[in-house]
């Protein structure tokens, strides 16, 4: 597709989108695709450092921190989420921050990086529980009613706008998500995950470079945990925090494909949809069935279909690309050793 | 005020002894994950739910068909390491060219499925052994007699895989693999048969971890949550693959949880362990006792 094409089919399926609700008024298939849009934006700010090779299993916590931060703020002191987001937001980045560098000044990466932020999450998701008295604990936690104006609150009672409200922050996440593509840092990150002592040699600022990305990223998630605080009312620390979460992060953006732009909200479409399907299809019998299709899934997406379903189909669609001649074939090699 | 000391002191003492206790079972754990990630170059995100399984296994078999506690866990053991072997098998083996975060995430996703299947084939009740063993009074102290008894299970569980490790053959041939896993293969080693016996051994270390824990815990789909984490950060503050730094990791883990315990909820132990690790990942980021590599 050109590229003139490719804006001007954003642009008509964009339309189509933001006009749904005022079409189409179901309350609930509504608040399917108000999940849908959130959860998209939470998978598609895990994958802009999951494509990077910097798998975090850390996002759980910062999610947690959007929205409960946000939360505590507006019921203990009575501050707009207005002003509650951007703080709880500052505050995911700050914790990023403090646990990303040494991180990465240190060079832990692979295994150990993993397991670190597993730590993170593991205690946002303690330090939640244990202040039980401020937080509600395991048995979740309210925002206030607003009682005067709702707009100050970001409390809305009909669908449409937090539909709005979600399509608008989803598609700031694909923008995010297209600005870092075409971005030099894109570039930088791929050297890094191929081979960090080359990039360094290269004179790439390994360090700075990750905790970009690794703050963008933290700074995203917040907010979808913000918002989907906001919209659903309620939250627990299991909905929002912990491993659970994270690894649901990583399995969607996984299935969906973590290469391309709208792998993760094809991801966060399959998840919703399956879950959605088997608990109106089998009831309160269903309890586990979704997380036990999931994990099978996941299982075998990575051993077949690395790429998710979105990468794999992109793939077959384009065009096979023409055989180099002889010296370029050498030049590619000496480029990228190992592919 | 001398009175308030000398509880403040008893109830110390209880909580640092009570930490060494706990640490023998967090030991069992993290060795069993350290010698599958120093032989196999994996690490399993679903090993506290193999735990979870060979939980479950002891429950039905000791409540449901009343099969003596003794004979019912080298079964789990059994059954545990055959998990382990399967796992290995199904997932790993077919990934062990791909990238290493692939290896995790797809056990990752066994966690998954290990966690579902538990709630949808056991629910989600929590449910224990129903043996309740005497608490032990030693002065003014209690112990509890199961964490005594896990305690001394877990060492002699140790001790038999570190002379399976330096007295035969296989032991021999599995460090050395960890050692150098390409020129192992050219000296006559058949690798895959080696990892699949490794990863049976460290099911089996599950297995016994399971029938440990079953005597102190209810157990619940959601039980591998619990302590996974923590075996995980003991893993890797112990440097992962480093059996020794691994034990030491966990002692040390098990005294900040008990006497963070003692001063306040259990919770903030864990969140205090939490951060102990990522303060110590700033000092020493490759583990306690950095090895060479």
């Amino acid at each position: 597709m050109t590229g003139q094409g490719r804006l001007l089919a954003w642009g008509i399926a964009l339309a189509a989108l933001a006009a749904l609700p005022f079409v189409y008024r179901d309350p609930y298939h509504l608040h399917i695709l108000v999940l849908i849009l959130i959860w998209s934006f939470a998978y598609t700010s895990w994958s802009m450092m999951g494509r990077f090779g910097l798998v975090s299993l850390g996002h759980g916590g910062f999610m947690g921190i959007g929205a409960y931060v946000t939360a505590l703020l507006w019921n203990h002191l009575g501050l707009s989420p207005w002003i509650g987001i951007p703080v709880s937001m500052v505050a995911a980045g700050a914790l990023a921050l403090i646990v990303g560098y040494p991180c990465f000044r240190f060079r832990i990466t692979g295994h150990y990086f993993v397991l670190v932020t597993l730590a993170l999450s593991g205690i946002v998701l303690q330090v939640i529980t244990a202040t039980r008295d401020y937080t509600g604990g395991s048995l979740g936690y309210t925002p206030n009613r607003a009682s005067g104006s709702k707009l100050l609150a970001l409390q809305f009672d009909d669908k449409t706008t937090w539909y709005l409200i979600a399509l608008g922050v989803w598609l700031f996440g694909i923008a995010v998500w297209y600005w870092v593509d075409r971005s030099m840092a894109r570039y930088a990150l791929e050297a890094i995950s191929e081979d960090e002592d080359a990039a360094a040699a290269a004179g790439v600022n390994v360090t700075a470079e990750k905790l970009k990305i690794t703050l963008i990223s933290a700074l995203m998630t917040a907010l979808a945990g913000a918002i989907y605080c906001q919209y659903q009312m309620f939250i627990t620390p299991d909905t929002v925090s912990g491993i659970a979460v994270s690894l649901q992060m990583v399995f969607a953006a996984i299935v969906g494909g973590l290469f391309v732009s709208l792998g993760p909200t094809v991801g966060a479409i399959i998840t919703i949809l399956l879950a959605e399907t088997l608990r109106i299809g089998f009831g309160t019998k269903a309890v586990g069935w979704d997380n036990l299709v999931y994990g099978v899934l996941l299982v075998l997406f990575i051993i077949f279909l690395p790429k998710g379903i979105l990468g794999s189909l992109l793939d077959r669609l384009k065009p096979q690309p023409k055989v180099p001649r002889a010296h370029e074939q050498k030049a590619v090699q000496i480029a990228r050793p190992g592919t | 005020m001398q009175a308030v000391l000398d509880i403040f002191d008893i109830y110390l003492l209880e909580a640092v002894i009570n930490g060494i206790l706990l640490g023998g079972v967090l030991a069992l754990l993290a060795l069993g994950l350290n010698l599958i990630f120093g032989v196999i170059d994996v690490t399993w995100i679903c090993y506290a739910e193999l735990v979870m399984i060979g939980m479950y296994a002891m429950y039905f078999m000791v409540q449901y068909y009343g099969i003596s506690y003794f004979i019912a866990a080298p079964l789990t053991i059994l059954l545990v390491a055959i998990l382990g072997a399967l796992l290995h098998y199904l997932v790993i083996a077919p990934l062990l060219t791909a990238p290493p975060i692939n290896q995790l995430l797809a056990t990752g996703g066994v966690l998954f499925v290990l966690q579902s299947f538990a709630t949808v084939a056991f629910g989600i009740d929590f449910r224990n052994l129903g043996i309740r063993l005497p608490v032990l009074a030693f002065g003014d102290m209690n112990f509890s007699y199961a964490r005594l008894l896990s305690f001394l299970a877990a060492l002699v569980g140790m001790v038999a895989v570190y002379l399976f490790m330096t007295r035969t053959f296989t032991g021999t041939a599995i460090r050395a693999i960890s050692q150098d896993r390409q020129i192992m293969a050219l000296m006559g080693v058949d690798t895959k048969r080696i990892y699949l016996i490794t990863s049976a051994i460290g099911g089996g270390l599950a297995g016994l971890a399971a029938c440990l824990l079953v005597l102190q815990y209810d157990v619940h789909p959601f039980v591998g949550l619990s302590f996974g984490p923590i075996t995980f950060l003991i893993c890797v503050l112990g440097g992962l693959g480093n059996f020794i730094g691994g034990f030491i990791a966990a002692f040390v883990f098990a005294e900040i949880i008990s006497l963070g315990g003692l001063f306040s909820d259990l919770e903030w132990g864990y969140v205090l362990a939490f951060a102990f690790f990522i303060v110590m990942m700033f000092i020493r980021p490759a583990g306690l006792l950095a090895r060479r590599r």
